[in-house]
């Protein structure tokens, strides 16, 4: 954690969504920071509230004094920061890279499905950076940068894609969950962990270090944001102050909904009303990705209750492979998403500050490519498990029902085997 | 401890008790449990003993009562939830369905969720709309939950704390007529003493006629076989306790014997348990059955007002019929094409 992290003297949460907005003319209400870029111009209704950034779409880096605090390790002014900063763009570039090959498996045959998650790799792994080992992570189904980074290795992350299993990895050996369909029905699994964080602190079953408790981030959608279980995730989030960071990858578009169809507000300000301090950050600058969630965690490990966060960012891809967005979007907007890349800004800024030589990029680019091997490889070779499996875990403990079916179903199976009657 | 004398509500609260006493990881949430004591005063002086820590008033949200017990089952909690009524359980249907029954599985195995869902069932005491619902089916139907419905005091206390016990999630279904019914209750009686939860328990043994039943249709049922008996009709009576898994040995065992089988309970007839009852005991039982099986159950009706409450839930005497017509015997009701 930087340095900086308990310096603060003024309020952070001030950052609320609804506390402060940033009005048409430009004024704030003074205390708070601000965007540095001056653009509020990023995809959202109305530009009105402050949208935070670091790198802009040149890949210039601006000061912030409330963001850079949090940032001391990856400050490039420093030899220490050339690892992380290379580390964070190598794992965006390794992430672009799965995602890819993963579409490939699934055109040819070798996935049922997959859910690219091309255009969000900065909101991921800036986000998931900031995590800590105990911490634990409730996702959707795009968060394959998020789950690499705790550590899912590629094949397991798509096994569940492939349609072998239900389960690509246990989540208690990662701390995150596996992916949840249902759209935002994992927001409410993560106040629920957080509750238990705060119960075993209570309990004092846990030990607590000098950076606090362990945190719970919940990754939803813009989609999610209409359904009762995140709206409820807020209201019981706020009403136990749950170590919780809610954090909504706003791509703008659920399959072929629009953002606009979800809320007559900016995400952010829905915050507001729950009495949860929102941010809204620009998702595709990996850095101040990473700076709001350190903040948001460290006001989740401190007591600090629950944070809200839009990343604002876009799927440049389809929904699933499953989806034809030709049909609802315009070639134009993904044109100047395009231009808003997040690991073209990161390149130009670490190419700018010299941390990013031609061998960097061919390095980065070789262990992609290795990963992507070693997955495709991987994936190929798995098989189908025996029909038999799908009795294994339906309960922990036996169910004679489960378990007469499971006889009746291997009997049946018997009666093909060779020397059979049958 | 002794055996005391205990209203079903107080031995459930006493069942609750000697759970969270014997485990620090079990939290109890709901509505109005705390200060309150709940609607039906069920976990009363709970949170004075426990804080609130561990019973826990939540907002009015059911869909969020139950992802939140599941977030602290992940975390290694065994929550206890409280559905107010259970007209208001429909909300947190996803939640109960597509996380908590199926997380076992959809793990592999990995991650346990082991919560006791508690809900006040059915009517028969002049409730208000959506007060008096007999949803057990839809849970019988869920592959992953297992679903009881209890009978009496030394029930309520008991199975209720095999059911947190039990690292399975669990429908505990409490007939709202009996919560003020006492009877003898050992609230300390050891797990392994008590019948398996899954078990179904013969509660007055017959040899005429096999009528099976659960929760508050068990007194139903008792007072049927004794008005039978007046008519030199013996009746056995089956007291099913978990609707899943199902003790389908049990029932088959008693077919075989009497040829003849009655189901019982409140819920709809269309797709209920009765109707997977009779299909089991048939499958099982179809040479030893002296005459077609009989469902005396609820109506395939909304729950009626209160006024007309009578119509739904099956009395004595819609049992009598039934066991008449199980018997082949005419009656005023014998000779209606029931469910045709």
């Amino acid at each position: 954690m930087p340095s900086t992290m308990g310096s603060t003297s003024r309020d952070d949460l001030s950052r609320a969504g609804g506390a402060r907005t940033e009005t048409a003319s430009g004024t704030t209400d003074g205390t708070t920071t601000q965007s540095t870029t001056g653009s509020t111009d990023d995809g959202t209704r109305d530009g009105a509230d402050t949208t935070l950034r670091l790198l802009d779409e040149k890949g210039v880096r601006h000061p912030d004094a409330g963001l850079d605090r949090w940032l001391t390790d990856v400050d490039a002014g420093t030899d220490e920061a050339r690892a992380p900063l290379l580390g964070l763009y190598e794992e965006m570039v390794v992430a672009r890279r799965v995602d890819a090959e993963a579409t490939a498996l699934q055109r040819q045959g070798e996935l049922a499905l997959w859910p690219p998650l091309q255009g969000q790799e900065a909101a991921q792994v800036g986000s998931a950076a900031a995590l800590r080992g105990d911490d634990f992570v409730f996702s959707s189904y795009r968060e394959h940068a998020v789950a690499r980074k705790r550590g899912v290795s590629p094949v397991d992350l798509l096994r569940v894609w492939r349609g072998i299993t239900a389960s690509g990895w246990d989540p208690y050996a990662v701390n995150m969950a596996t992916p949840q369909v249902i759209i935002g029905a994992q927001a409410l699994h993560g106040v629920g962990y957080a509750l238990g964080i705060q119960a075993d602190v209570e309990r004092g079953v846990v030990e607590v270090g000098d950076d606090g408790t362990a945190a719970v981030v919940a990754y939803v959608g813009d989609g999610a944001m209409s359904q009762g279980d995140v709206n409820e995730a807020f209201v019981f989030a706020a009403t136990w102050q749950v170590p919780l960071v809610l954090f909504c990858q706003n791509n703008q578009w659920a399959i072929s909904e629009p953002v606009t169809l979800q809320s007559a507000v900016p995400l952010v300000r829905r915050a507001g009303g729950f009495g949860v301090p929102g941010v809204r950050v620009d998702g595709n600058d990996v850095l101040a990705v990473l700076a709001v969630t350190r903040e948001a965690l460290h006001r989740a490990r401190t007591g600090g209750g629950p944070t809200f966060v839009e990343a604002v960012t876009y799927r440049m891809g389809p929904h699933t492979t499953a989806d034809d967005p030709t049909r609802y979007r315009d070639a134009s907007e993904l044109a100047a998403w395009a231009e808003r890349d997040p690991i073209a800004r990161l390149a130009a800024y670490l190419r700018s500050a010299g941390l990013l030589t031609d061998d960097d990029e061919a390095r980065v680019r070789g262990v992609a490519d290795a990963v992507a091997a070693e997955l495709r490889a991987g994936v190929v070779a798995l098989e189908d498990p025996p029909p038999l499996s799908v009795f294994d875990h339906v309960y922990a403990q036996e169910h004679p029902t489960v378990a007469a079916e499971r006889a009746e179903h291997a009997a049946f199976l018997a009666g093909f085997a060779e020397g059979s009657d049958r | 401890m002794t055996a005391q004398t205990l209203t079903v509500a107080k031995a459930l609260g006493a069942g609750l008790r000697r759970a969270m006493t014997d485990d620090p990881s079990v939290m109890v949430l709901g509505e109005d449990i705390g200060r309150l004591g709940g609607v039906y005063r069920v976990t009363d002086g709970l949170q004075a003993e426990f804080g609130p820590r561990r019973v826990v008033d939540t907002p009015l949200a059911e869909s969020g009562i139950l992802g939140t017990a599941v977030g602290l089952a992940y975390r290694g909690y065994r929550p206890v939830v409280e559905i107010q009524f259970d007209g208001f359980v429909y909300v947190a249907f996803d939640q109960i369905v597509s996380q908590l029954a199926k997380m076992h599985a959809r793990t592999n195995g990995a991650v346990k969720l082991p919560v006791t869902i508690r809900i006040p069932v059915a009517g028969g005491i002049g409730a208000a709309e959506h007060h008096s619902e007999s949803p057990e089916a839809y849970f019988v139907h869920t592959a992953g939950l297992r679903v009881v419905s209890v009978s009496n005091p030394q029930d309520a206390s008991t199975v209720l704390r095999q059911a947190i016990a039990c690292d399975d999630p669990v429908v505990f279904f409490e007939p709202k007529r009996l919560y003020h019914v006492k009877g003898e209750v050992d609230p300390d009686l050891p797990l392994d003493d008590a019948a398996p939860m899954g078990t179904a328990r013969v509660v007055r043994p017959g040899t005429d006629v096999t009528l099976v039943t659960f929760g508050s249709h068990v007194a139903t049922a008792l007072d049927a076989a004794v008005a039978a008996s007046d008519e030199g009709v013996s009746v056995e009576v089956i007291d099913l306790r978990s609707l899943s898994p199902i003790d389908h040995d049990t029932v088959a065992a008693s077919v075989r014997r009497t040829g003849r089988l009655v189901v019982l309970h409140e819920g709809p007839r269309q797709a209920g348990v009765g109707a997977e009852i009779v299909t089991s005991a048939t499958e099982r039982c179809f040479d030893f059955l002296e005459a077609p099986p009989v469902r005396v159950t609820g109506y395939d009706i909304p729950y009626p007002p209160a006024k007309l409450e009578g119509t739904q839930g099956p009395d004595l005497d819609r049992v009598l019929v039934g066991i008449d017509r199980a018997l082949g015997r005419a009656t005023s009701g014998a000779g209606v094409e029931v469910g045709a």
